[in-house]
């Protein structure tokens, strides 16, 4: 079987043939408003997401890192449309849907671009079998005229991530967790998308079961030439599955490369910082790796530090850090970074 | 094309053998076994059974006509002619307690069921929604939840004829605020989880994530509180019948039959009369409550069986 066979080969796609960009997001910004009072004024806002722009190409595995509230779970759901972007485009297989009405979604971003959630016991309707999680999408975009067809094709998908057609009329609450998860890639893969976005997809589970759904992850890659946005806190993990890997900071890309430049030699103070953190194992009278521990805690993105996002924490802070907000541009070929030491 | 000879996944997969072990127990005999262990629930839903069962089949069971007056009878004690004894007027009030069963009941399900759907349907809006939306429907609950509801009751009643069917109206109308409030919680934190997120991911459309993803995990609750709701309203029904202004003689109602026993000579004198009525609407609403706080065990999955 060519690796291009797909299991729904009737749907266009949006990528098209050539390996360009998939995604192309500009500039986009989530800001939360703050209401406060019986009249509900807005007061502030959180700047979950803050000016981040970035392309993924066709199927290609892009990491996004950092730390918990620096906004990659809110760039991923806005990326998906659950959140409306205050501002910015995404151009998705170069259709902007930034602007587009929840109806006219429906075929360009609702079949090509899914999603795997991080809690294998909420992401699942606890009073849905899974026969009827699996069903009610084909049957909502009307894919397949029949209940057999159907059928077929959720046996399919079920043995594609490694679940017998048998447990079709089980309950979620009767599967293990692994197995949940499997179910929820089962769902994202129902409508044979382009693009996945895991959003903490194995942070929940153990270890062990961790390899396995990467694995899975990887081999569905390669077989169906999906697209993956892995978004993660774990720098291994990513390590491992990622082409590129962008690292957030207070809803700002700090960092964006490819993966062994990044983790080999990376230029921003905040991945170097986050990167010493990882635990290695040291070989008998080889060098200590310096530690590099931040001083102070990480600010609210309510209300973020004035130019650079991370000048109140960065070693090497220059007086121009603290009014001028760096670009995110290109530093080295491939590498872009948002810092004055790379001007 | 078979898939899964050409690549093995790695492994938890669930096999055929598996499977077989798998428990796969459906979620209502969970539910039913959760009950079962409460005795008081147990108690209650024998007793609403019986009760439910001499409703409907009061013309069958009742041993007089219930509007049949014999005035020599009046007020006769409980004997041989007259089971549970005789009313002011001579009716045989086991007759008019069967008959007046239905009308209880009537009134308790039809407004119960009424208030419930109003208020789901407002609630769902609200927490699923929310902002502007909710807003205003809270307010709106807010503002029918701080009218005095027995004086409102009473106003509404004598506007318009009390009848059947006007106590429902009133009591569907007024009684669905609890409910509203309920399920509204119920979607605002339903409506973030995960699972919900995912069918919007799907392209799913609001209606169907309301009724038939979000609806079903919030209808314990309502459940309960519809089963708690019926006893109020047969108890609101009995109060104000007893005053009079409830369902209208000769219809019997338990309330209504309670009306005439105010006098103070009767209630000494014939203590029978006000006795079984009084009875019946205790034990009821009784069972009612013991069969609502049944149901929320069996429904809370936070309570193990």
């Amino acid at each position: 079987m060519s690796p291009a066979k797909r299991l729904l080969p009737q749907q266009e796609k949006v990528g098209g043939e050539n390996r360009g960009n998939l995604l192309d997001v500009q500039h986009l910004k989530m800001h939360f408003p703050i209401r406060t009072g019986i009249l509900q004024r807005t007061t502030g806002s959180v700047k979950a997401v803050d000016d981040v722009s970035f392309t993924v190409k066709k199927g290609e595995t892009l990491g996004i890192v950092g730390e918990s509230g620096c906004g990659k779970s809110t760039l991923g759901r806005s990326l998906i449309r659950l959140y409306e972007p205050t501002g910015g485009k995404i151009l998705f297989g170069g259709t902007d849907v930034t602007t587009l009405k929840e109806r006219e979604l429906g075929l360009v971003l609702r079949r090509n671009m899914q999603m795997v959630f991080q809690d294998p016991n909420a992401s699942l309707n606890p009073r849905k079998s899974l026969g009827s999680i699996l069903m009610e999408p084909l049957r909502v975009h009307g894919i397949m005229s029949n209940k057999e067809d159907r059928m077929d094709h959720i046996a399919e998908i079920l043995q594609t991530v490694g679940l017998h057609p048998a447990v079709i009329n089980n309950y979620p609450h009767e599967f293990s967790g692994g197995q949940r998860q499997r179910i929820g890639i089962a769902r994202a893969l129902i409508l044979n998308p382009e693009l996945i976005i895991a959003d903490e997809a194995v942070s929940a589970l153990d270890v062990s079961i961790q390899a396995q759904i990467v694995n899975l992850l990887e081999d569905l890659q390669k077989r169906f030439e999906l697209t993956y946005i892995f978004i993660s806190h774990d720098l291994s993990v990513v390590r491992h599955i990622s082409d590129r890997v962008g690292v957030m900071y207070l809803g700002k890309l700090m960092e964006l490369s490819d993966k062994e430049s990044l983790y080999e030699e990376p230029l921003h103070p905040y991945t170097q910082s986050l990167l010493s953190a990882v635990p290695v194992i040291r070989k008998k009278g080889s060098i200590k790796r310096e530690r590099i521990i931040l001083e102070g805690d990480l600010p609210s993105p309510a209300d973020p530090p004035e130019g650079c996002v991370f000048h109140t924490r960065c070693p090497y802070a220059m007086p121009q850090c603290k009014s001028e907000a760096p670009l995110f541009r290109e530093a080295a070929p491939g590498r872009h970074v948002a810092c004055h030491l790379f001007n | 094309m078979t898939l899964t000879k050409e690549r093995r996944i790695p492994n938890e997969p669930v096999l055929a053998e598996d499977f077989s072990l798998m428990g796969h127990e459906a979620i209502w005999k969970v539910m039913l076994r959760k009950f079962m262990k409460n005795k008081l629930a147990v108690i209650g839903a024998v007793l609403l059974f019986v009760i439910i069962g001499a409703a409907i089949f009061a013309p069958w069971l009742a041993p007089k006509d219930p509007s049949q007056q014999v005035l020599l009878d009046k007020l006769a004690p409980p004997g041989k002619d007259y089971p549970l004894g005789a009313d002011n007027l001579g009716r045989d009030t086991l007759s008019r307690l069967l008959y007046g069963a239905r009308i209880s009941l009537l009134v308790g399900f039809a407004s119960v069921a009424g208030s419930i759907f109003i208020g789901t349907v407002i609630g769902a809006i609200a927490g699923y929604f929310g902002g502007m939306l909710d807003a205003v429907l809270m307010r709106v609950v807010d503002a029918i939840i701080s009218f005095p509801s027995l004086f409102l009751l009473i106003t509404l009643v004598t506007i318009f004829e009390p009848s059947i069917f006007t106590l429902i109206g009133i009591f569907a109308v007024f009684g669905w605020t609890g409910t509203a409030r309920l399920v509204r919680g119920e979607f605002l934190s339903l409506r973030k989880s995960e699972f919900v997120l995912a069918a919007r991911t799907l392209g799913i459309s609001n209606t169907r994530i309301i009724f038939s993803h979000i609806l079903p995990n919030a209808l314990g609750p309502i459940i309960v509180s519809a089963t708690l709701g019926v006893g109020g309203v047969i108890l609101a029904e009995a109060g104000l019948s007893y005053l009079g202004l409830g369902i209208q003689p000769p219809t019997p109602s338990w309330g209504n039959m309670l009306q005439s026993a105010q006098n103070p000579q009767i209630m000494l004198g014939a203590w029978w009369y006000p006795l079984f009525p009084g009875f019946m609407i205790l034990l009821t609403v009784l069972a009612f409550n013991f069969v609502g706080d049944g149901l929320r065990d069996a429904f809370d999955p936070k309570i193990d069986d």
